[in-house]
């Protein structure tokens, strides 16, 4: 333990997860994980379905709670926040379905993102200033729906939700962002877009991504876990990690 | 407290009294069970619960009339007539009101809440037009009325110990339906994976208005068994709906053992403390002190962690 | 851009639902009732207090609390507790074994006033007494339940127990409370009569400008990022907190606001009607005044204050000539609203009225330049 806490304790890394369990019931779905994230590093996970992915993000993010084990950003222990707690740290975290909220406008969905006001009297309070609308305008440009800002969310095609979820993300300004998914269900055309517009965005910040598409990790990753049964069954860079036979037999093989 | 009483009368006093607690113990679980599958299953909220309850007391009180008028031979055992006539007519209504009301609002239970609220008041103020304001009580039949005298101090009511048994035998049915059955099991599929239920070729819209009538159903007979310590009258059912719905959440809504234990405890919990404190007092700090465990274990007392 | 000018707070639609609602209050019914009809309007619209909080914390928040009648209940209890010492001078009490005490306290042979009611000799206190009560205990409730995520049907479930807690001790323990019957006979305020028709109108007027404090802030609330955020708590609540907000602060500020709304609607009851009873706390009026709100439409603050109104207009006219009907009008009222009108009378309103009513202002020369949407979008829509 005290070589791992030795480790944990290296402020190179923005993220280091370590021994990180977590049962369901004696299941465990994630089983004594370790992974470092560097600085601006895009990390690619990728594994069959149910392996685990989602959970490991729901444990940094703080939505399901550890069994055991430790989660380091910015040597900040997270296992111990609360959600709120953890965003405001600094991570930022998309969903594998589009999470909006259907009811506002996209500019309503990016204010409320905005990171300001974020207790109850500072939002009541809140103002909408100039600076507001800017940054506002600014992402909703960058994830190329200016045109549909007064647009109530709900009226976005599935595409066009998941670029808003991930302007939503970019407003928060977070160091790192973690992606779950992001373009399942979309047509070949907003693929690209989005690959575009993530390697924009990732620019200056660290980033997992959680993939089933070989070609847009191959595209993306400096590094790429590989899951599987709630363990890491390689690492490595994309070229490493396509040709490791046990990736190819449980995962790549069909 | 205890120094005006001898040994003697002070084991019997508790005795009666753990008598007295095992009997609300029975009808805590019969008010328990038919919403342990409404909202433990299907996660509906039925604030008529209560008058479906009634509405088996009043079945039974025509039931036991009818005997009384045509067939006073046969008088000893109408209750087990009504008793069966009671479930019926309380599931047939249910299977009506789920047709009508329920199955529209399955995605919105807060609605539901308020619907069937709406729904206890019509009910409510029909048995008031058909059967009149003032309570009614049935003719029990001689065999029930006596009691066994244990001891010379402590007897024991014999339709306390009847309504016990069904108690026993509604719990076991209920079970056996509900986990060892294949009825069952369809209906559990159904509450973990609606889509995939009915993929597989499983009738949900039929198994969610069959298992409603089940469960008024079972508050039917739950309401027939009342009859038989007890009077009715066209507001009671409101009566009971937080006690039973506290029962139910407290037990942990998905779990029939659960609902035996937390009927229990409750109930005996509230019969000690009623013969130290007397009844409004003893209610107060029953209910209290189950909404602050459910504060503090807002799961219940026995469930699973299962997946949002 | 400020956020705080009146064309950012409220659409020329909330303008016109605003004078129009207050020409009625302040004009029209005063004018056009009697005395004692007014007084009850002024009772009605003690329930509208209730039904503008379960607008911030049913409709916009998502909690539907079964227990409001508590913080009705408080309100009302702690004036009435006031103006029960007030009445019940030792001069006026001579006649009793133990004079200078309430008379049902003497009726259960008390001899002392108990200390709970020491503090409300004081009208300041009481003043205090009658928004703070209700607001702590809902911050202790929304505190426990909602840090724990206890959410939905439990929260209502839980919150009916409550209420059924407080009748049940209220009536159980009648040598402090008044019992069953409540607390009845007050007759003056600081020596002033509540009992003249000069108070009956003073305490409507009353009433009426302490509405529109609660419907402004309750505005301010919705029109504020606050209420954006309780609009997507209440469908993506796990959502909220990934953007960085405590959902849990969240709720209890809107219930604890809800709470303070009651409140006072309890004491401008007692002020009118001249009692408190708990039979305005238990959990069958606390389920009333949640479908008041429903007819007039959840989502509408000005569409609560109809409901509250109208709901209780029928209710008394119904009462009056065929009261068996009463419960089964209720009934069908909970089943009709829910099945068919889910947004109420409100959502009709937006539906059917409000497209002609705006061309109509196009053309009014006050309102034309008034903005027709204020930046903030107003959902319409029922979750
Ligand atoms: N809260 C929970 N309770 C019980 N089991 C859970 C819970 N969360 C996850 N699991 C289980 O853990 C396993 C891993 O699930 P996870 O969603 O992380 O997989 P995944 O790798 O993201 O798969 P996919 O590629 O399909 O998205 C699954 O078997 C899942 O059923
Ligand atoms: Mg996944």
């Amino acid at each position: 333990m005290s070589a791992a806490t030795a480790r944990a304790t290296n402020t190179d890394f923005v993220l280091a997860v370590e021994g990180l369990t977590v049962s369901f019931e004696g299941f465990k779905a994630v089983d004594d994980l370790s992974f470092y994230v560097d600085e601006k590093e895009i990390r690619v996970i990728i594994g069959p379905n149910g392996a685990g992915k989602t959970t490991v993000l729901d444990l940094i993010c703080g939505r399901t709670k550890a069994t055991e084990g430790s989660v380091k950003f910015r040597n900040k222990e997270l296992t111990t926040l609360n959600e709120h707690e953890i965003v405001r740290a600094g991570v930022g975290r998309k969903f594998q379905t589009p999470s909006i909220y259907e009811d506002l406008t996209v500019f309503e969905n990016l204010e409320l993102c905005y990171p300001r006001g974020r207790n109850v009297f500072g939002a009541l309070f809140f103002k909408r200033d100039q600076k507001v609308i800017n940054k506002v305008r600014e992402t909703a440009e960058m994830v190329n729906l200016l045109d549909q800002i007064e647009d109530s969310a709900d009226l976005l095609s599935h595409g066009k939700k998941q670029w808003l979820e991930i302007g939503m993300l970019l407003i928060q300004d977070p160091a790192l962002l973690m992606l779950d998914e992001p373009v399942a269900g979309m047509s070949v055309t907003e693929r690209q877009q989005t690959a575009e517009l993530l390697r924009r965005i990732t620019a200056d910040r660290s980033v997992i991504v959680i993939e089933h598409d070989m070609q847009f990790v191959a595209e993306i990753a400096d590094h790429v876990t590989v899951m599987h049964q709630g363990k890491i069954l390689a690492e490595g860079t994309a070229e490493k990690v396509k040709q490791d036979p046990k990736v190819i037999e449980v995962y790549l093989g069909h | 407290m205890f120094s005006d009483y001898s040994a003697t009368e002070l084991g019997s006093i508790f005795a009666m009294q753990g008598f007295a607690g095992l009997i609300l113990f029975a009808v805590f679980l019969l008010m328990a069970l038919g919403l342990a599958i409404i909202f433990g299953q299907m996660g509906v909220i039925n604030m008529a619960h209560g008058e479906f309850m009634i509405l088996g007391a009043y079945i039974t009180y025509l039931t036991s009339n009818v005997f009384a008028d045509y067939f006073p031979a046969l008088f000893g055992g109408y209750f087990f007539v009504a008793m069966v006539l009671a479930f019926l007519a309380a599931a047939a209504l249910g299977a009506l009101v789920e047709w009508t009301v329920i199955r529209r609002l399955y995605h919105r239970p807060l609605d539901t809440l308020l619907a069937t609220w709406g729904l206890s008041l019509l009910m409510q103020q029909s048995y008031r037009s058909i059967f009149g304001a003032r309570e009614v009580g049935v003719e029990v039949p001689d065999w029930m009325a006596g009691s066994f005298q244990v001891t010379d101090f402590v007897e024991l009511p014999v339709n306390g110990l009847f309504v016990m048994c069904i108690a026993v035998a509604v719990t076991l049915a209920v079970y056996l339906l509900m986990f060892r059955s294949s009825w069952g099991s369809r209906v559990r599929a159904v509450v973990q994976n609606r889509p995939m239920a009915g993929a597989v070729g499983i009738n949900t819209a039929k198994m969610d208005r069959m298992t409603f009538a089940l469960g008024c159903g079972i508050a039917g007979i739950a309401g027939s068994a009342f009859t038989m310590i007890g009077s009715t009258g066209p507001s009671a059912g409101q009566d009971y709906i937080v006690d039973t719905f506290l029962v139910v959440v407290f037990g942990g809504a998905a779990s029939i053992l659960g609902t035996v234990a937390s009927a229990f405890s409750i109930s005996q919990a509230q019969s000690t403390m009623e013969f130290f404190l007397g009844g409004s007092m003893a209610k107060v700090l029953t209910l209290l002190t189950v909404v602050i465990i459910l504060m503090f274990r807002p799961q219940g007392l026995f469930t699973l962690k299962v997946r949002k | 851009m400020s956020n705080f000018s009146l064309s950012n707070l409220m659409t020329r639609q909330d303008v016109l639902g605003f004078v129009v609602l207050a020409l009625i209050l302040l004009v029209v019914l005063p004018l056009s009732l009697d005395v004692m009809r007014l007084n009850q309007v002024g009772k009605y619209l003690s329930f509208a207090f209730v039904t503008v909080g379960l607008v911030l914390c049913w409709g916009y928040g998502g909690i539907l609390s079964l227990g409001q009648g508590v913080f009705y209940g408080l309100g009302g209890y702690a004036l009435a507790m006031f103006l029960k010492l007030e009445a019940s001078s030792p001069e006026n009490t001579s006649i009793q074994s133990t004079p200078g005490i309430p008379d049902f306290m003497d009726w259960n042979q008390i001899t002392e006033l108990p200390w709970l009611w020491e503090p409300f000799h004081s009208f300041g206190f009481s003043l205090l007494a009658i928004l703070l009560v209700p607001t702590v205990l809902a911050y202790l409730i929304g505190f426990a339940m909602f840090k724990r995520r206890v959410s939905g049907v439990y929260f209502a479930i839980i919150t009916q127990a409550i209420s059924s807690i407080l009748t049940i001790l209220i009536i159980g323990q009648q040598g402090y409370t008044g019992g069953v019957n409540g607390i009845t006979d007050l007759q003056t305020l600081m020596g002033w009569s509540i009992r003249t028709d000069y108070a009956s109108y003073v305490f409507y007027f009353v009433g009426v400008a302490l509405l529109f404090v609660c419907l402004f802030i309750a505005q301010f609330i919705t029109k504020s990022k606050l209420g954006r955020i309780l609009v997507a708590m209440r469908g993506q609540e796990d959502r909220v907190r990934f953007s960085g907000y405590d959902v849990a602060n969240f709720k209890i500020f809107v219930f604890c606001v809800g709470a303070a709304f009651a409140a006072v609607g309890g004491a401008m009851f007692t002020l009118q009607e001249k009692f408190m009873s708990p039979s305005f706390v238990g959990i069958v009026p606390s389920i009333e005044m949640v479908i008041f709100c429903a007819v007039g439409g959840r989502l509408s603050i000005l569409g609560a204050v109809y409901g509250a109104l109208l709901v209780n207009v029928f209710r008394t006219v119904l009462g009056e000539s065929f009261p068996e009907l009463w419960l089964f009008a209720m009934g069908l009222l909970f089943v009709g609203v829910v099945l068919a009108f889910p947004d109420g009378l409100a959502g009709v309103y937006q539906k059917y009225a409000a497209p002609t009513v705006d061309r109509f202002l196009d053309k009014a020369p006050l309102f034309r330049r008034w903005p027709s949407s204020t930046s903030h979008s107003e959902p319409i829509k029922a979750s």
